[in-house]
């Protein structure tokens, strides 16, 4: 390294005739590549296809409750479809969606770095991803599975249908979050641009860091119990089976070990995503930077020592019970640190109400909501009557999809014109978010009523007073399926005609803006140096435009 | 691009990488957090472990009779020259002496082979009195209702070790292959030791089941 070093601004190309879509050509290309931003972009195809195929099953499930009893399915086919919907957007769409999709694409932008600290484990972790997809796809081909996507024991060793190949896929894609986690820490640690230090770091780095160390210290856990679960089934090892002097509630133990921080796994990287909405669309410092960002790593602490609360009716010890419930009740304050902040920033800003905006805005409202019904759940002598009912579905909906899936889209239509340089119909985007938000709260608002009036969840028959309340969340889902339907038309649009993306649509400061849209192959043509925080508005744009000329550059 | 390559003196730095030390310390750091993720992944087994014997701690004690201890003592011995041989072949490979690194890395790979011979023989004995995992398990030798379950948990942490061995094996191997092209030297040994730290973590594991399997009682 020279020891003396130039620091000069570095314009940003408009819309460059190379970029990381076109420098090279073919299949191969893409198969094989190694380019963190192409991988993001199969991950994003693949969930994507996979949310297709997890909202299809909600959408019969719905259908088949429009009336109590036998609509058009019967019974054994209905277990089988909520297990697939829950199992496919669990562990195939909504786990890899933020990190593996839109993390993949923009951590190392956002840190100013040329790709991921192991790009080719990042392609391994792509296919072993792609691998596990297909033993599912080859469950749901065989019959498919009907134990809920808990796969609870004893239930889950006995039944006929295809657990085996189910819960293999699901082991075998929990490495590759491992994987991913294992690359993303390295990378937030090892590769940082010259000046970005921990207290710089964009908000949403952040919050896949502290991710990434839920998905390296849990998803272990899950790929243990699994393979116990699949030696129960095959070698009947007696662990969990009480009918083999196993214990079914140890395995209840082992698999929440994992299963609730994956629920942060799903929700705090949807954090990161809002503090960068919020902060870029308020026009303001972030309120209270160190507060979020040390709350997705007390969350992700907290989060590991809560299990005990999916368990408050299985039969562990009063003192157990207690004490998980007051740590659960303890994980809502760095959830409402988060949220007061977001609020704070917003406050005296000058909101630009842009569609990611709007999707952060409707985020606050519906996470709130999922927030606090689940403290509601924490509380023991309320969750022994709303155990097992609609509110925990309406709950869990709340937060991972009016929470994760609102902050992903958030998420998707703010960097979409920088990772596909073309703008979308900003119209079209509002009208399908105000649909999206009608239909999502038509579809799970009657849910908590009819929980908390006792409509058991998982079932197929119900008695006849609920059957307004079913209608309503039909209607819903319908409404929310054909908002899905107008988003995916006009960004299928946007890419076949949209208008070329500026370089900073949104005026945002941190360094993905700083470079040209789309990204060149190498993500900057220089070593970017970095003079101020991602969130200080008040500094010159000039200031967020420095870099060195490197050897290694082009 | 292909002159700065030219000029950069070390042509493994990969594209992405500012230099060699960033390159080495990723490397490392990533090992050390996958060894985070392989002691959860057995420390469910220990879980498993730890509650079966408290709740049945009779059974613990007389099932562990049917181990052998002498087999197991000498594969501990063995797993742990391996862990100096592995460290060795680092050692080695810093001051530029190839020929013997590759040596300890053989060295390494026949400890590694020695240990699953025994355990070979330890398994083979144990089916040939009926002690399956699982339901297969036919041995009356020990008089408790869940004996099968102390073997079950004996048979899922040592065979999860022993893959983890044959793992070992197959990169310690392939360690050697490179070795022989010229691949490492003092410039460049991090697959060496990234290895040696998977190679240390798998004999760690095996200190701690040696003990908690075989000596109890």
């Amino acid at each position: 390294m020279a020891n003396q070093v130039n620091l000069r601004e570095f314009p940003v190309e408009e819309h460059p005739q190379t970029h990381y879509l076109n420098h090279e050509k073919g299949l191969k290309s893409w198969l094989l590549t190694i380019d963190h931003k192409r991988i993001g972009l199969m991950y994003l195809a693949s969930i994507v296809f996979f949310f297709f195929v997890g909202g299809l099953l909600a959408l019969a499930l719905r259908m088949e409750l429009w009336e109590p009893a036998r609509n058009f399915m019967d019974a054994d086919t209905y277990n089988r479809i909520f297990t697939l919907h829950g199992a496919v957007m669990i562990f195939l769409f909504i786990i890899p969606s933020i990190p593996a999709a839109l993390g993949n694409i923009f951590l190392p932008v956002m840190i100013g770095a040329k790709d991921v600290a192991f790009p080719r484990l990042n392609l391994a972790s792509f296919y072993i991803y792609g691998f596990g997809a297909l033993f599912t796809l080859y469950s749901m081909a065989h019959g498919g599975i009907d134990t809920g996507w808990t796969f609870y024991t004893p239930y889950s060793t006995t039944t006929g249908s295809a657990v085996i190949s189910m819960t293999f896929g699901v082991f075998v894609m929990g490495f590759s979050s491992i994987l991913t986690g294992v690359n993303f820490i390295v990378t937030i640690h090892k590769m940082r641009a010259p000046g970005l230090v921990w207290g710089k770091l964009p908000l949403f780095i952040w919050s896949l860091y502290a991710t990434a160390i839920i998905q390296v210290l849990a998803t272990p856990v899950l790929a243990i119990t699994l393979l116990l679960l699949i030696m129960e089934r095959t070698l009947g090892i007696g662990i969990f089976d009480p009918a083999l002097g196993g214990d079914p509630v140890l395995y209840q133990h082992f698999f929440w070990f994992y299963s609730h921080p994956a629920v942060y796994i799903m929700i705090v990287p949807a954090f990161g995503i809002i503090s960068e909405l919020i902060a870029t669309f308020s026009r303001k410092t972030i309120f209270g930077y160190w507060a979020i960002a040390l709350s997705s790593l007390a969350i992700a602490f907290i989060g590991f020592l809560v299990w005990g609360h999916h368990m408050f009716t299985s039969g562990q010890s009063e003192l157990s019970t207690i004490v998980f419930s007051f740590l659960t009740f303890f994980v809502g304050i760095p959830t409402g640190i988060k949220i007061l902040n977001w609020v704070a920033t917003m406050y005296k800003g000058s909101i630009w109400m842009q569609s990611p905006m709007l999707y952060a805005i409707m985020f606050l409202f519906l996470f709130t909501i999922g927030g606090i019904t689940g403290i509601m759940l924490g509380a023991l002598s309320v969750d022994i009557h709303l155990h097992d009912t609609y509110y925990v579905v309406a709950h869990f909906h709340y937060v991972m999809m009016g929470g994760t899936v609102f902050a992903f889209l958030g998420g998707l239509h703010y960097w979409w014109p920088k990772f596909t340089g073309k703008m979308f119909n900003e119209l079209q985007a509002k009208i399908a978010a105000v649909i999206l938000f009608v239909g999502f709260n038509m579809t799970f608002l009657p849910q908590f009523v009819m929980g908390s009036q006792g409509m058991p969840r998982r079932y197929y028959n119900y008695v006849e007073q609920f059957q307004t309340l079913h209608q309503y969340s039909t209607v819903g889902s319908w409404v929310l399926g054909a908002g899905f339907l107008i988003i995916f038309w006009y960004l299928l649009q946007s890419l076949r005609k949209g208008e070329a993306a500026p370089s900073n649509p949104w005026g945002g400061r941190s360094l993905e803006w700083m470079t040209s849209s789309p990204m060149p192959a190498h993500n900057f043509e220089h070593v970017p140096v970095v003079k101020h925080g991602p969130y200080d508005y008040h500094q010159p744009i000039a200031d967020f435009r420095l870099g060195v000329d490197s050897p290694n550059a082009h | 691009m292909a002159q700065t390559d030219a000029l950069n003196a070390h042509s493994h730095v990969a594209h992405h990488f500012v230099d060699a030390e960033q390159q080495f310390d990723s490397a490392k750091m990533g090992m050390w957090v996958f060894l985070v993720t392989e002691i959860l992944f057995f420390g469910g087994l220990f879980v498993a472990y730890i509650v079966y014997r408290a709740w049945n701690p009779e059974l613990f004690t007389l099932a562990a009779t049917q181990l052998d201890t002498v087999m197991g003592g000498i594969n501990t011995l063995v797993l742990i020259g391996s862990s100096l041989t592995m460290a060795l072949a680092i050692r080695f490979a810093q001051k530029d002496d190839i020929t013997n690194s590759i040596r300890m890395l053989a060295l390494t790979i026949l400890a590694a082979v020695i240990f699953m011979v025994i355990k070979y023989f330890e398994y083979t004995h144990k089916f040939h009195i009926g002690i399956f995992p699982g339901e297969n398990y036919t041995f009356t030798g020990i008089d408790h209702p869940k004996a099968h379950i102390f073997f079950s948990i004996y048979y899922m942490m040592t065979g999860l070790h022993g893959i983890h061995v044959v793992i070992g094996i197959g990169l310690i191997g392939w360690l050697i292959l490179k070795a022989r092209q010229g691949a490492y030297g003092s410039h460049y040994y991090t697959p060496i030791e990234i290895t040696g730290l998977y190679w240390h973590l798998v004999d760690i594991i095996w200190i701690f089941l040696f003990p908690l399997l075989y000596l109890i009682d």
